[in-house]
């Protein structure tokens, strides 16, 4: 672009550039009229609102969808252990329990590598490589949940019933958390490859809450003969602290919400079993495996109940995380991610 | 105060500057270690996808129908065709929608609503596909009495929605404002500068938002097991159950079939190429459209 | 007509002034109680504490600074002055080896503390714990006050117990502890602007320098609060030796006994065009360029 337009008080002369000229010549050719503001208004204020419409909607139909199951149980459906579809009796604490279980493997595998993930990318990483590593951490978070489900089956699986499971049994054995048979598929499989989903959500939040920190504040540390590694973890992490739990939190909500990946590798058992190494279920994966066969309307409605827990859960999570991280880093955080 | 020069206090003992030192070191390398084992996890995921995919796919797998069950041979066109009906079906919800709301929130959101909207969009981008899933069941399969490929749709549709609305509302903003001052003062309406100016000049963003959108839905499976269902034939109205790409390359994984399980490998390989492609685009387009808008981001 | 008559002149007339203005009045009638002339000092042996020889620096290809050749006397006040872009800041950030977190800046030359060379060496933490630095715009972290000064005494291993006894003597030198002393567990940024930097100055007293860089320390503050400082800054040269870059020649003219004069030249590159005696630097400039800057016609 060449000269800037100058806009002078009337009768003065006025400079515009080839492209601001063509723009006017494009916009001279409509009519002026303000019903047509109007109704064009309306119509962009009706999409946005469509959001509000669509999450109000989502808790309506849920609240509904469920009212049989909520009005035969009622409390008891979170507490209870049995799910037995045939005998009519509902109770979704093991898929509590499963998602619990796998989101804090997740989250205990994933958070230490993405932030560290995350602290070399900003802070120790030459800088041509920076673009090409933030790109490949891109990359993990793009590949759809039914193909890490796949590589989960036919890698991961393996990997965990010969290698993983049969060393932590050997050497934790006596912790009942890493007890009973290597099954491969179970409670860790679906933690592991959670994990391996959620690092992209928080090596990308983590990163633009590190980056947010002033500075200064590094300056400060360096002066006072802080060592790199000191003034990570004396200056900045404490001052993106809130953010970083922002970004753990936003991860736990995608953890919970996974669903396709954790079926596959979960082995799909209705117990709750104390050690790692056992099947189980998670709220996301029992709705996929049974809703599509869900005969009866109070079997369904049980299902629907389900989602209404996840629902509810991932959006309490959401919007803590949120607050969090726009106290830290304000602006585009994240937020396709 | 007026003590006179005092000698500097001995300095603390070297052993602990070397302790601080080697730890530094340490933790610098294992910050490097880790990030090199992600990568190389990385590398292992889509290694396993290339090959094995690769070693699976035919020109069959691209022009015929899935075979019966444990017969060797055949293809998944009908779920490679109906994924582009679900996508083209979710596109006319989610992208009119997420365009004209993006407008909105760019350039008339100065006020609560606007601002309830932009978090609300983040909350539903962080609502479970499953859930969408469920949703779309109540609102469409249940009245059609039916899974169809519109209930599919419509289901990634919403899920479209978040994304193309922030990204538009992104490269809207980086529309100079001189562009819509000229045109105003030339007395067009605020509507006609916004679709002839505005929009125009948001062009390249929008699209790549748009392409980031249909990647990201491309893959779903969840919201698909009980709006599409899947189908085991050519299927070409939207009324009715359709195959998806992502619905095949499930029920193939969990199968205990070899031949299908290669499948699902090529399946996945076509995702994971369609995907890759499309980030890369989005990407190089992104730095191109906003240096076109006169902006260095 | 020569500008600043040195500082022992500065007081203004009239003593009808009230409120923010009384203050500054009284403020700077201490100052000038206070100030010696030059030749005169406490305390200050006359030696050279840090010495600059040939320094250049390059950012890339670009020379930033250009053989400055600079000694800086051992508990004094050096004020380095100059119009915008003289590289004054990039010279004072040599000192302390603060330039090693640019990435493309190369540092040429010799920076001698105490005869040694601060530019060679490998050990920038223990170089760092020896020349301390305030910064432009306050900057204390998120911790509490106590906490803000003790973190470079606790990096460096200073036992507990030292700890306490420490962090009160580095605010009293600071002249922040009496307004401290009470809450001293409350957030740094319960602080006031002037209240900050000076405890960003404890902060960087409790680590017992020898040098102190001060990166226009004032040019964020009101003028009060910056008076504080400076009657702050006249106090602590009688431990340390004190360099200060700073846009502001009557503080220069109020607080230095050495005054260095930056000037950058047609390739843009920062020189040494003169340094001396404050009181003859500011009376009676050697340079033309020096005695432009200083009556305003240049920068």
């Amino acid at each position: 672009m060449a000269a800037t337009t100058e806009y002078g008080p009337r009768g003065s002369d006025v400079t515009l550039t080839e492209a601001a000229r063509d723009v006017l010549r494009r916009a001279v050719g409509s009519r002026t009229g303000t019903a047509g503001d109007v109704g064009f208004r309306v119509l962009t204020l009706l999409c946005a609102l469509a959001i509000l419409a669509v999450v109000l909607g989502v808790a309506v139909v849920l609240v509904l969808q469920s009212g049989l199951s909520l009005h035969t149980f009622g409390w008891s459906f979170l507490v209870n252990r049995t799910w037995d579809p045939v005998a009519k009796k509902f109770g979704a604490l093991p898929f509590i329990y499963g998602s619990v279980v796998t989101s804090a493997v997740a989250l205990i595998l994933a958070t230490p590598l993405g932030l560290a993930v995350a602290l070399y990318l900003t802070e120790a990483a030459p800088r041509p490589l920076r673009a090409p590593l933030a790109f490949g951490a891109e990359l993990l978070a793009a590949i759809p949940s039914v193909v890490y489900g796949l590589w989960g089956i036919f890698v991961l699986v393996p990997v965990l019933r010969s290698v993983v499971e049969p060393a932590l049994g050997h050497v934790l054995g006596f912790l009942p958390v890493f007890s009973g048979p290597a099954y491969g598929v179970g409670l860790l499989a679906g933690g592991c490859i959670i994990a391996i989903m959620i690092v992209p959500t928080i090596i990308a939040i983590s990163r633009d809450v590190i980056a947010a920190v002033p500075q200064a504040q590094r300056e400060a540390a360096y002066a006072l003969g802080a060592t790199r590694w000191e003034v990570i973890s004396g200056a900045v992490l404490p001052f993106g602290a809130s953010g970083i739990i922002g970004a753990v939190v936003l991860a736990l909500g995608r953890a919970i919400g996974e669903t396709m990946a954790v079926t596959m590798v979960i082995g799909n058992n209705h117990d709750i079993s104390a050690s790692v190494f056992g099947l189980g279920d998670t709220l996301a994966s029992v709705i996929a495996n049974e809703f599509a066969e869900a005969a009866d309307r109070l079997y369904l409605s049980t299902l629907v109940e389900v989602g209404l827990v996840l629902f509810g859960v991932t959006i309490i999570l959401n919007i803590i995380a949120r607050l969090l991280v726009w106290r830290v880093a304000r602006g585009n955080v994240g937020a396709t991610v | 105060m007026s003590t006179l020069g005092v000698a500097a206090p001995p300095r603390p003992a070297g052993v602990r500057l070397l302790r601080r030192r080697l730890l530094d070191r340490v933790m610098s390398a294992l910050l490097l270690i880790v990030t090199v084992l992600l990568l190389l996890l990385l590398a292992v995921i889509v290694g396993y996808i290339v090959v094995r995919g690769a070693s699976a796919i035919n020109f069959d797998f691209f022009v015929q129908l899935p075979k019966p069950v444990g017969a060797v041979g055949g293809g998944v066109a009908n779920a490679l065709l109906g994924t582009v009906e679900l996508i083209l079906l979710a596109s006319c919800l989610g992208v009119p929608i997420g365009i004209l709301g993006g407008v909105y929130l760019a350039e008339f959101g100065d006020n609560p609503v606007a601002d309830l909207v932009s978090f609300m969009a983040d909350v539903l981008a962080g609502i479970p596909s499953i859930v969408i899933g469920i949703f779309a069941y109540a609102v469409v399969v249940i009245p059609m009495h039916r899974f169809s490929a519109l209930a599919g749709g419509f289901a990634l549709g919403i899920l479209m929605v978040p994304i193309i609305m922030r990204t538009s509302v992104g490269i809207l903003r980086l529309v100079p404002a001189t562009l819509r001052e000229a045109s105003l003062a030339l007395g067009a309406s605020e509507r006609a500068t916004i679709l002839r100016v505005v929009l125009p000049a948001a062009t390249g963003g929008i699209v790549t938002g748009v392409m980031l959108a249909i990647a990201r839905v491309a893959g779903e499976t969840a919201p698909l097991l009980f709006t599409a269902f899947g189908n085991e034939y050519w299927q070409f109205s939207v009324d009715k159950a359709t195959a998806a790409l992502p619905l095949q390359i499930f029920q193939y994984a969990i199968s205990p079939y070899a031949d299908w399980q290669a499948k699902a490998w090529a399946g996945s390989l076509v995702l994971i190429v369609l995907v890759v492609l499309t980030s890369l685009m989005a990407r190089l387009a992104t730095r191109n459209a906003s240096v076109g808008l006169g902006r260095q981001r | 007509m020569s500008a600043w008559g040195g500082n022992a002149e500065v007081a203004p007339a009239a003593s009808d002034v009230t409120g923010d203005a009384a203050v500054i009045q009284q403020t700077t009638e201490r100052l000038v109680n206070i100030a010696v002339p030059a030749g005169q000092r406490l305390g200050a042996t006359g030696a050279t504490r840090v010495a600059a020889k040939r320094v250049n620096v390059y950012y890339g290809r670009f020379r930033a600074i250009r053989d400055i050749d600079l000694d800086m006397p051992d508990r004094s006040i050096t004020a380095i002055i100059g119009p915008s872009g003289s590289g004054k800041s990039t010279f004072l950030r040599c000192i302390n080896r603060m330039n090693d977190l640019i990435a493309n800046a190369r540092v040429e030359g010799q920076i001698l503390v105490d005869g040694a060379d601060v530019n060679q060496s490998s050990d920038v933490v223990a170089i760092r714990a020896r020349v301390g630095m305030v910064f432009q715009r306050p900057n204390p972290f998120p911790k509490s006050i106590f906490d803000n000064v003790a973190y470079g005494a606790r990096l460096h291993g200073v036992p507990g117990r030292r700890i306490n006894e420490l962090v009160e003597k580095s605010l009293r030198q600071a002249a922040l502890w009496d307004e401290v002393k009470d809450k001293l567990k409350q957030s740094a940024y319960s602080l006031s602007g002037g209240q900050q930097q000076r405890l960003c100055i404890a902060r960087c007293i409790a680590v017992e320098p020898e040098v102190i860089l001060m990166d226009e320390p004032c040019s964020a503050l009101d003028p009060i609060a910056t008076l504080r400082i400076e009657e702050l800054m006249i106090a602590l040269k009688e431990r340390y030796t004190i360099i200060i870059v700073t846009h502001n020649m009557q503080q220069a003219a109020r607080v230095s006994d050495v005054t260095a004069v930056f000037m950058f030249g047609d390739d843009r590159a920062g020189e040494l065009v003169e340094v001396g005696q404050t009181n003859q630097v500011f009376t009676r400039p050697g340079d033309h360029r020096t005695e432009a800057y200083i009556t305003g016609r240049l920068g």
